[in-house]
């Protein structure tokens, strides 16, 4: 039995890699999608404009002015002359935020009164606009020190654990790992059985003496070796080359992965046995990534979703997954906590594979 | 000769159009493309892309039975943002950060009061400890953590008497969107994501699937020129993708609640120039790739990704180094989601409006032209 | 004095990655009031020529004239003008057949009133009156080819060009046809119509014969089988001897030609060899067809007795069934597609499933070979029942599909290597197999090519020495040499008597018939049951009559079938 399934099974990655388009196919996009990602995604705000009203002749007006004219975050900083050029700064996309320095804000200041200023902020672009007020904000908190020195009754101060210095990357790249290899392991394994039914060779295995559970094995294995191959060379890369630590038990994060995949790839071959085409296949399984990755916390924390969806998201293995990537890579999560998010993955690979197992025998009897 | 005269022309591309239409009406796998999938996509990014933190997990370790520190443990746990609970010790704080069951703690330390009331030993410090493996939760946790220690602060220094207003301060109002609600621009912007994916990959698939099953061989050999095929193809497919956005639009305002500020002609007119790069990149896919499944590779690969990643819908263009936002300046989706996000929340401002229809329509000019020029009567 | 409608010029036209030129260096003449036959092998280039003809192809250099158009710099003009079927003519199988009359009409620019009189004379002639409101997709392959041809046919073209539109037709609908297609013949329309099937060359008024991108013959067909005449025998050997004496007769050199037509051999002589050779003893002269013209004018066939016989183990005779079909059933849903099959074959038989297409059988070989679940009754292969014994019963059988079901994308070898494991062969066995077969089907050179990248012929030896890697007792041929050279044909049926020799049972399931020709036995299935079954002569006599002194197989076919039709009315 296993010296039939072992032929397939190099037959299966023969034909995948045997073609350079293949080899292309597999490798290009997926190196493309880590670096673009990874470079494009930042959740800092830099180079954006900014535009200022002074109506105030004092010397406070000027400061904040000058400190705002020093950040590093603006890319312009542009002088308007009255307020009603701000709207059509704002409206335009000109500039993200105006800030207006009224007439009396030195004159309020030195006499002791709490000074207004006002910040308008395109909400179009709120994340955005919310960091850029937080940073405004810091900048006038700074002035206002100067200002009028009083003794700070409290104050926090912030350690970012696991990531001091809160490298978007950090996340990015972890991440990426379990979403790309999830991708290569999903799309080989759905294509694999419709390419043999619009060629007329599956037809071929079927009359051989392999039982259906060896041709569901040897159709498994490519989708697991190669998805498993990606994943170790972008762990590789976000070491090596993205110079991302690598805190805790690298063996565990692999026995995380191998049920990772196990539960992923059940899915693929599910879809990969109801298509009869490879349009079929490749819509079945843009319906299963699409929210795989919408739901598994990594466009935004699942705690933000409505109740009923963050139910719904345990049964995601990526969810799972990618408590566990991010763990062993940033947090030295300990053994007991990866396993924890690793029985969720064994419980999905058991329903997933059996499921897939009873569709591929229905749909070849 | 037949093939000169325009009239035939017109009949031709009319003849092809209806023949297309009743296909798509026809064929179930379209209607689930069209209807289904769009709105599937739709309700996943209204619902499962979220920024508004609401309930963030967060834990307080309180190192000394004092009032003071009781107070400010108590700030927390009312606090609307948070779900704060008490840990008896630092150490079990850190590991339910470790483990994600947090998404950051507070040490409130057993010198707190003291510093407090002690003037002169300089502020009463707590610690605001984050998970920085979620840089983005991270830095709000921050800041929340913070506003509440700021609010408690002030409140403190009235009850005891002391001045406790900062010199200067800066008021923030958010245009457009006053209460912040960042579903009122993901939802827009994803509007784009799902009408690229639409014109994109179901244009090229319908004409992959000509080239596969050999239909597109006699009509060659009949008078249809390559441009009657094409505006054969664009046309229904037009038309769809305007109901498809008519959906979209309903279901976000009625379905998201997002306000619609803008006009019906505003709409129309961007939705119908984004259709020209979105339709043209099909058509230039398909004429490129003879196969499905290369087709839904590429329109995945040129379409979809930078539509999600490059036109500000998720990051910011300008914060993007020099080269990625050079890139972005041909993505279609780019100007399309900026311009849906002023109709919906800031109504017709046509110095947004008139330059992204006008970029839209040129990036589709110059698709549709290659497209064109890549689709000869030819079968070899 | 005939004038010429289209012209082809000293054609050349290549593509890339082909070793030779798809069409090179032609000229040839279409002429109207003719019905001209493109005719030769898949691969010869018909296709090429045709679309060259509709100026959908380039040619490298050469010129086309078409209608007194050139169609390299006026493609236009000619696609205005012509009626063009392609190879799977692009009916759109969603719409009706109306719709698709209507949107040709449209794209050809049909005024109203042309419209409706094209419409009425198309749909009767025919016959798809009573299915306008069908979806094309529904229509039985006969049926599409009709609707395909009518669509060609809406402005009454001067050049008809149909591209093998015989190809998956069954005989009846074949004939129906040819019958269609040769009534359009009048002085000012010139026809063409290109086909793998030599049968069909001798319908044709003038034969354009190409094999590899050459032109071997052009002019009417009876001007190729002149050369043969009065070297064509038919001899009648003990029905236990005919393979025996068929394999003496390949390795003969006064033979030119040898094939099993039924019970009797087809025989042609060489053209210096004297007419009384010995072999001959016996014999009755017979007419000549085009394929012995054909095959002569290639050489002659070389093909020889097949070195499969020592590669392969002799598998003990008996009277035990290798193959057996007892009352099988399969339906879907209400849909009756088998029912009630029974039949037996025995080592050292070849045994052919014939019907038209739908009749059920395939329906039958995919239960027999278990990539079907009958709902009835019971398959066995090699004394194993496919429902309890599924695998063991697989690891009886040797298959080869239709299409070649290789991996395109793997070597030779790989492909070799494969199928070795997935049968279970290990180590030094599998290796020594491997060799041998690389060594009988003359694969050496090939091994580390890829299988995509083969012409048809060698497609058509690997595929079977993957079936055979693991010397089966039963082997299941699927339409194994439709669109084939006559040559390549007549190597593949001598591998295979080689191996009957060897008692393996074969079952084939075809509509081409001079495959059919040589079976041992026929089980011929018409709506859904087994409605005739014997040797093919036996069949041939079933319908020889006055009207049909000597009925070929496809006479046969049709005439059996059409009875079976008539019992129906009547019952």
């Amino acid at each position: 039995m296993w010296a039939r399934i072992l032929s397939l099974i190099t037959k299966e990655l023969l034909a995948l890699l045997r073609d350079p388009r293949g080899r292309m196919v597999l490798i290009a996009p997926p190196l493309i999608q880590l670096f673009v990602f990874t470079f494009a995604a930042t959740l800092e705000v830099r180079n954006v404009d900014i535009a200022i009203v002074n109506l105030d002749q004092g010397r406070w007006g000027r400061e904040l002015v000058s400190r705002i004219d020093a950040a590093p975050t603006f890319d312009e900083v542009i002088s308007l002359a009255s307020i009603g050029e701000i709207a059509p700064a704002i409206d335009s996309r000109r500039v993200l935020a105006a800030i207006e320095i009224p007439q009396d804000f030195s004159r309020e200041i030195e006499a002791g009164r709490p000074a207004r200023a006002q910040i308008i902020l395109d909400g179009r672009r709120a994340n955005a606009s919310q960091i850029l007020f937080g940073y405004v904000n810091r900048i006038v908190g700074a002035v206002g020190a100067e200002a009028r020195p009083r003794p700070l009754l409290t104050e926090g101060i912030v350690r970012h654990w696991f990531n001091p210095n809160l490298i978007y990357r950090w996340f990015m790249v972890p991440a990426l790992v379990a979403i790309i290899s999830m991708l290569t392991g999903i799309v080989v394994t759905t294509l694999s059985v419709a390419r043999e039914r619009e060629l007329g060779t599956f037809d071929q295995l079927l009359v051989s003496p392999l039982t259906p559970l060896e041709i569901m094995i040897g159709k498994i294995a490519p989708g697991f070796l190669i998805g498993a191959a990606q994943g170790t060379l972008f762990i590789g890369l976000a070491v090596f080359v993205f110079a991302i630590p690598l805190s805790g038990s690298l063996p565990l994060l692999y026995v995380a992965m191998v049920f990772f995949l196990a539960a992923v790839l059940g899915v693929g071959l599910f879809i990969s046995s109801i298509s009869s085409t490879q349009q079929q296949a490749i819509i079945g399984a843009f319906a299963f990534i699409a929210p795989a990755i919408m739901l598994s916390g990594f466009g935004a924390p699942i705690e933000n979703m409505p109740g009923w969806l963050q139910v719904f998201t345990l049964i995601n293995p990526l969810r799972h997954f990618l408590v566990v990537v991010h763990g062993v890579f940033l947090k030295d999560m300990p053994a007991l906590e990866i396993l924890a998010n690793t029985y969720p993955l064994v419980i999905i690979a058991a329903v997933t594979l059996p499921a897939a197992a009873w569709m591929f025998r229905a749909r070849t009897q | 000769m037949n093939a000169a005269r325009p009239h035939g022309a017109f009949s031709r591309i009319a003849a092809l159009a209806r023949k297309e239409s009743k296909q798509i009406w026809r064929d179930p796998s379209s209607a689930v493309i069209v209807l289904f999938l769009p709105l599937f996509l739709l309700f996943l990014f209204g619902y499962g892309i979220s920024l508004d933190a609401a309930s963030v997990r967060i834990g307080i370790v309180i190192e000394e039975r004092e009032p003071d520190a009781e107070s400010l443990a108590n700030a927390y746990l009312t606090a609307p943002d948070f779900a704060a609970r008490i840990y008896e010790s630092q150490a079990l704080a850190e590991v339910a950060l470790q483990a994600n069951r947090l998404r950051g703690f507070l040490v409130i330390p057993s010198d707190f009061s003291q510093r407090l009331r002690a003037r002169g030993s300089g502020p009463a410090q707590i610690y605001i400890i984050t998970d920085g493996s979620q840089p983005n939760t991270a830095e709000i946790v921050a800041n929340y953590s913070q506003g509440v220690l700021g609010a408690w602060t002030t409140q403190f220094a009235r009850d005891q008497g002391l001045s406790a207003e900062p010199a200067l301060t800066i008021e923030p109002r958010f245009w457009f969107n006053e209460d912040l609600r960042t579903r009122y621009n993901l939802v827009p912007g994803s509007i784009a994501l799902v009408m690229t994916i639409i014109g994109t990959l179901l244009t090229a698939l319908v004409m992959a699937r000509e080239w596969e099953r050999g239909t597109l061989e006699a009509v060659f050999a009949t008078p249809v020129t390559s441009l009657e095929l094409l505006a054969s193809k664009l046309i229904p497919y037009f038309l769809l993708a305007l109901a498809t956005m008519a959906a979209c639009v309903l279901a976000a305002v009625f379905l998201f609640g997002v306000p619609f500020r803008g006009s019906f002609l505003a709409i129309l007119a961007l939705t119908a120039a984004f259709l020209a790069p979105a339709l043209g990149q099909g058509l230039l896919i398909s004429s490129a790739a003879k196969n499905q499944f290369v087709a839904s590779q590429l329109a995945l690969f040129s379409g979809f990704l930078p539509a999600m990643l490059l036109s500000g819908f998720m990051f910011e263009i300008d914060s993007m180094p020099a080269p990625i936002q050079a890139i972005t300046t041909i993505v279609p989706a780019r100007y399309f989601v900026s311009g849906l996000q002023t109709v919906f929340l800031a109504g017709d401002v046509w110095s947004v409006l008139l330059p992204a229809i006008a970029k839209m329509l040129g990036l589709g000019a110059v698709m549709l032209f290659f497209a064109w020029r890549l689709t000869p009567k030819r079968i070899a | 004095m005939t004038a010429p409608l289209a012209r082809l010029m000293d054609v050349t036209k290549s593509f890339a990655g082909l070793e030779r030129p798809a069409l090179d260096s032609i000229t040839a003449t279409i002429n109207a009031g003719r019905l001209t036959g493109i005719v030769g092998p898949d691969g010869a280039g018909k296709t090429t020529m045709i679309r060259l003809l509709t100026g959908l192809v380039q040619p490298d250099s050469g010129a086309v004239e078409v209608l007194g158009a050139d169609a390299k710099t006026n493609p236009g003009a000619v696609q205005a003008a012509i009626g063009y079927m392609p190879q799977r003519f692009g009916l759109y199988e969603d719409l009706s057949v109306q719709e698709n009359l209507d949107l040709y009409a449209d794209l050809q620019g049909l005024s109203e009133t042309e419209r409706q009189a094209s419409f009425d004379r198309l749909l009767d002639f025919t016959d798809l009156k009573p299915f306008r409101e069908r979806l094309a997709g529904k229509l039985s392959g006969g049926m599409k080819q009709k609707l395909g041809l009518a669509c060609a046919l809406l402005r009454r073209p001067r050049l008809l060009l149909l591209d093998e539109p015989s190809v998956g037709v069954d005989p009846v609908s074949r004939r129906e046809l040819w019958a269609m297609v040769r009534a359009l013949v009048d002085p000012e329309t010139a026809i063409v119509w290109s086909t793998s099937y030599l049968d069909e060359a001798e319908r044709c008024d003038e034969t354009l014969l190409l094999t590899h991108g050459q032109l071997l013959y052009t002019g009417p067909p009876a001007g190729l089988t002149e050369r043969v005449r009065g070297r064509i025998f038919r001899l009648h050997p003990a029905a236990a001897e005919k393979r025996s004496v068929l394999q003496a007769l390949e390795s003969d050199p006064a033979i030119a030609d040898a094939v099993l037509q039924g019970d009797s051999i087809r025989v042609m002589t060489r053209p210096d060899a004297s007419p009384q050779t010995r072999v001959l003893q016996g014999a009755s002269p017979a007419a000549p067809r085009f394929e012995d013209a054909f095959v002569d004018r290639l050489g002659g066939s070389h093909a020889g007795p097949s070195p499969l016989g020592e590669a392969m183990r002799t598998i003990a005779a008996s009277d035990a069934p290798v193959i057996e079909a007892r009352g099988l059933t399969k339906r879907f849903g209400d849909f009756v597609a088998a029912q009630d099959i029974t039949f037996q074959v025995r080592p050292g038989e070849v045994f052919g499933l014939l019907g038209p297409n739908g009749a059920g059988k395939s329906t039958t070989f995919k239960m027999l070979c278990g990539l079907l679940t009958p709902s009835g009754g019971e398959g066995h292969v090699a004394g194993f029942d496919l429902r309890r014994a599924a695998p063991m019963a697989r690891s009886r059988l040797g298959y080869m599909a239709q299409k070649f079901s290789l991996y395109s994308e793997l070597s030779v070898r790989q492909n070799l290597e494969f199928f070795a494991g997935i049968y279970g062969l290990k180590g030094a066995h599998r290796r020594s197999r491997i060799d041998t077969m690389l060594d009988v089907f003359e694969l050496g050179a090939l091994a580390h090519r890829n299988a995509g990248t083969l012409s048809l012929g060698f497609k058509q030896r690997l595929a079977l020495a993957s079936a055979l890697l693991h010397e089966p007792e039963a082997l299941f041929l699927d339409e194994p040499t439709s669109g084939v050279d006559p040559l390549a044909r007549r190597e593949f049926w001598s591998h295979i008597n080689a191996l009957v020799k060897k008692n393996v049972a074969v079952l084939v399931t075809t509509h081409f018939m001079e495959e059919a020709e040589y079976c041992d036995r026929i089980s011929l299935i018409y709506r859904a049951r087994l409605v005739a079954e014997g040797s093919p002569d036996a069949l041939k006599a079933q319908v020889r009559g006055a009207d049909l002194p000597d009925p070929t197989m496809e006479d046969a076919f049709i005439r059996l079938i059409e009875r079976n039709d008539a019992q129906r009315d009547a019952a």
